[in-house]
């Protein structure tokens, strides 16, 4: 292949790309409500597209079992049989049905790092919330509490935690939720520290509100915004932090399909010139980045700036 | 049309029916409907209206700028000859700076806070090649000297944040000459600051566009300011010209009705009450307090009485400790010596501690409507929060109460009913403000400088308002202020303050009827007056 036929090819996946955003956005305007409407139409092209990959990917982990071929962890034929058109995208180093392991690994990995970024912004941002509404000592405490954490690198740390306390499912949601919360709790207090000084939190104040009305009612919608689009960023940040702890060992644990694993296990194929391990690589690049594509919209959007 | 002499050289500004149009929701629509203006060489156009007449917008033009979001979609504009429609942004940015130049409202907010006074000073002209540094530093002194800013050989090498706002305002007025421009765009330059240093600035201003008979024009919703700047004035209505005359004919007979209705609003003056009998117990009464922050007591031994039914305006000028007192009154603040008496009963000092009840009775109506509501609650959340808390209205009962007060504030309940504030105008922003402090049913209500963000026809009709409730319920307003005329319209007592004391007060006709503090007397004379002689006088009173 000429570069001149792969430029062509690149530039005609980008164009496709383009085009699905397109669609799905004039699908989507069609078949939303009122208020839904009047927000996608602001949407980019980069940014439908980037929605549509998320939809697809969400209807994937759902219907799993339904989508695959295959079982996930059953041996269906010999390692590392090439693509045909049973197995079509072949088999792995045990001969399971890559395919199949790619839509579960889809269902584990996305799934788990839902959940776990879930978890980090309920902590993270309750916790950053109250530190910048109460003020003083609980922040003071709260702070350097995260501080001490954010500290330690953020691998390093949840693979000493693992090690500690064993690799189930659980704990790892555990680990990597409290140490993104930390980020989270960053975030959260910054932008709560400019919302507790205007005159409606005063008010607020005066009139004899509780704290949880005041952080809920008050302060919450109007931080709404920077937290949504950090929940975008976090989530990539998480799902590649266990697909990394997979590829090491102490993420999910086989037989569960997951692409971190998955990339590990095949690995040697690529010195035969086969991709197919790259391929769990690039369906994690390709849900980050259109998740990415997802939150510039929305930053964008709530720091009111102009084309 | 005025007939000065000017009229026989060829205007150095002029603009032939422009037309600008603002996006909003992705489509375009006009809000400047085609103005025409002539600006001669030393000659000063005040361009007034109230907000969103487009007064700023035409300035800006005036350099060939629009905002973000805006762009001229006809007409012309030709500055000594050249096109600024039509001319390139190289063009352009060489007029800029060095040729037209432009003075904002807020030098605090324009100043870059991280470099020296004297370094944003040469940045210009250094820029546009007009000068080198040395010579630029040079004449920086001189016109800090001229703008009579205090030690001018010094204070160019102090940093934004370490000089006050007035001498920002001048220094900037001073950076905006550097390059010795045809052409300085005022933008409201003394809007921000208080009476007394607002004379100072004006009178900088005035002398310094005469010294280099420079063209100005001047933006401002001040008329009596305008009247003391400008050779001409122009009245801006919604994008269109309502009428422009020469200032002294038009102060005299303004032919048209907005106009007339312009002038009007000094005029307002709330019927005069009957003092206090002896012996009424005051609604509010505060007792020798002294409060501060830190170390520092920004109130000193402070003490005055609110009762019912009346307003005392609190008037002096930034860093009085007018806004610490209102502070000390709602518990935000506790003093740290004093007592604050409602309706007779101690307060505890600390809000946290007051009874629900307690915090009912006395409400605070904000300056800036803007950050004194959630932009994220609609207004029957806003206004119906507190009727919720204090009264335990619940379903029906409380919209009806939400419908009865919006109706108070004179705004249609249907219409404005689940509007969230940034669907409403600054005046209809205050209004909900000013329900907020109903719905509490409230005995008290602080009004903290409720007027000063507004214009002036929309600030009058604020004052009506609060002046109708207060017959309505028998409230007691304490009026926080710098502005006199609000004073003169609105007050029954006045208490004025400086530096944390209390100098002077009183009933309003006392206060206003000499001999004064000398203080008192600096605050008075300073407020601009609508004869266009009046900074004259009053500096060759001061001198």
């Amino acid at each position: 292949m000429g570069p001149l036929i792969v430029l062509l090819w690149a530039v005609a996946v980008i164009a496709a790309c383009l085009v699905a955003g397109w669609l799905f956005r004039t699908v989507a305007i069609v078949a939303t409500p009122h208020t839904i409407k009047r927000e996608l139409r602001t949407a980019p092209l980069t940014a439908s597209f980037g929605m549509l990959v998320i939809v697809i990917y969400i209807f994937v982990a759902i219907f799993a079992p339904l989508i695959a071929p295959f079982p996930e962890r059953e041996i269906v034929g010999p390692e590392y049989m090439p693509w045909d058109h049973i197995h079509l995208l072949g088999t792995d180093n045990l001969g399971r049905d890559m395919l199949s392991r790619l839509i579960f690994g889809a269902r584990n990995t996305v799934g788990i790092a839902f959940v776990t970024t879930a978890l980090a912004f309920l902590i993270g941002a309750i916790l950053g919330l109250l530190a910048a509404t109460v003020g003083g000592w609980l922040d003071q405490i709260l702070s350097r509490v995260v501080d001490v954490l954010m500290a330690i690198p953020a691998l390093i740390f949840s693979l000493l935690l693992l090690t500690i306390f064993g690799t189930s499912i659980p704990t790892l949601i555990l680990v990597i939720a409290v140490i993104d919360s930390t980020r989270v709790f960053r975030l959260a207090r910054s932008v709560a520290l400019n919302i507790v000084v205007m005159d409606y939190i005063e008010a607020a104040k005066l009139r004899g509100e509780g704290l949880w009305r005041l952080i809920t009612r008050e302060i919450l919608p109007n931080a709404l915004a920077p937290l949504v689009a950090e929940f975008g960023l976090r989530f990539c940040f998480v799902f590649l932090a266990i697909s990394a702890l997979s590829f090491l060992g102490l993420g999910l644990q086989p037989p569960m399909a997951d692409w971190g694993s998955m990339v590990k296990e095949n690995a040697t194929l690529i010195s035969f010139g086969d991709i197919t391990p790259l391929l769990p690589a690039g369906a994690i690049a390709l849900l980050t980045v259109s998740v990415n594509f997802v939150v510039d919209w929305q930053l964008h959007r709530a720091s009111g700036l102009k084309e | 049309m005025s007939d000065t002499s000017n009229d026989t050289r060829d205007p150095l500004l002029t603009m032939r029916n422009l037309r600008i149009e603002g996006r909003a929701d992705d489509t375009w629509g006009e809000i400047v409907h085609g103005i025409d203006l002539d600006l001669y060489r030393g000659e000063v156009l005040g361009l007034i209206g109230e907000s969103g007449a487009g007064k700023s917008t035409v300035g800006l033009a005036a350099m060939g700028f629009t905002r973000d979001g805006c762009r001229i979609s006809g007409g012309e504009i030709r500055f000594d000859g050249i096109d600024l429609t039509e001319a390139s942004e190289a063009t352009k940015r060489h007029l800029r700076g060095a040729r037209i130049a432009y003075v904002a409202q807020s030098a605090a907010a324009s100043f870059n806070p991280a470099h020296r006074l004297m370094d944003q000073y040469c940045e210009t002209p250094v820029q546009h090649g007009v000068m080198g540094r040395t010579e630029a530093e040079n004449d920086a002194v001189d016109l800090y000297r001229r703008m009579q800013l205090p030690d001018p050989e010094q204070i160019g090498f102090r940093y934004p944040h370490q000089v006050s706002g007035g001498q920002l305002q001048r220094a900037m007025t001073a950076m905006a000459m550097a390059c010795r421009p045809d052409l300085i765009i005022f933008d409201e330059p003394t809007t921000a600051l208080d009476v007394t240093t607002q004379i100072e600035v004006l009178a900088a201003i005035r002398n310094i566009v005469e010294q280099f008979d420079t063209a100005a024009i001047y933006i401002t919703h001040d008329l009596a300011v305008v009247a003391q700047m400008a050779d001409r004035i122009k009245v801006l209505l919604r994008g269109d010209e309502v009428e422009e005359a020469d200032t002294r004919s038009m102060l005299a007979q303004p032919r048209e009705d907005y106009t007339k209705s312009l002038w009007a609003v000094r005029s307002y003056a709330r019927a005069e009450q009957p003092p206090v009998a002896e012996g009424t117990v005051p609604v509010v009464s505060i007792k020798s307090i002294t409060a501060g922050y830190g170390t520092v007591d920004v109130l000193k031994d402070v003490s005055f009485d609110i009762h019912q039914r009346r307003t005392v305006a609190v008037v002096g000028e930034s860093g009085s400790g007018k806004s610490t007192a209102a502070r000390v009154i709602t518990g935000l603040l506790p003093p740290r010596e004093g007592e604050i008496r409602f309706d007779g009963e101690v307060l505890p000092p600390d809000y946290r501690r007051r009874s629900r009840d307690q915090l009912r009775q006395a409400q605070m109506i904000y300056q800036m409507a803007d950050t004194a509501l959630n932009p994220k609650l609609r207004i029957r959340e806003l206004i119906g929060r507190p009727a919720q808390m204090y009264l335990g209205l619940q379903g029906r009962k409380l919209t009806d109460r939400i419908r009865d007060l919006l109706s108070l504030i004179e705004l249609e309940p249907d219409e404005y009913i689940d509007r969230l504030p940034s669907e409403l105008s600054g005046g209809q922003k205050q209004r909900i403000g000013i329900a907020r402090a109903l719905a509490a049913e409230p005995k008290f209500i602080i009004c903290d400088e409720v007027t000063s963000a507004l214009d002036q026809l929309v600030a009058e009709g604020i004052l009506k308002l609060l002046d109708k409730l207060q017959g309505e319920f028998d409230l007691a307003y304490m009026f926080i202020t710098h502005d006199l005329a609000t004073v003169k319209a609105i007050a029954d007592d006045v208490v004025v303050m400086k530096e944390g004391r209390v100098v002077e007060q009183g009933l309003k006709a006392d206060m206003f009827r000499p001999p004064h503090d000398p203080y008192t007397e600096l605050l008075l004379s300073s407020v601009p007056e609508m004869d266009p002689d009046w900074l004259t006088n009053v500096l060759s009173d001061r001198t």
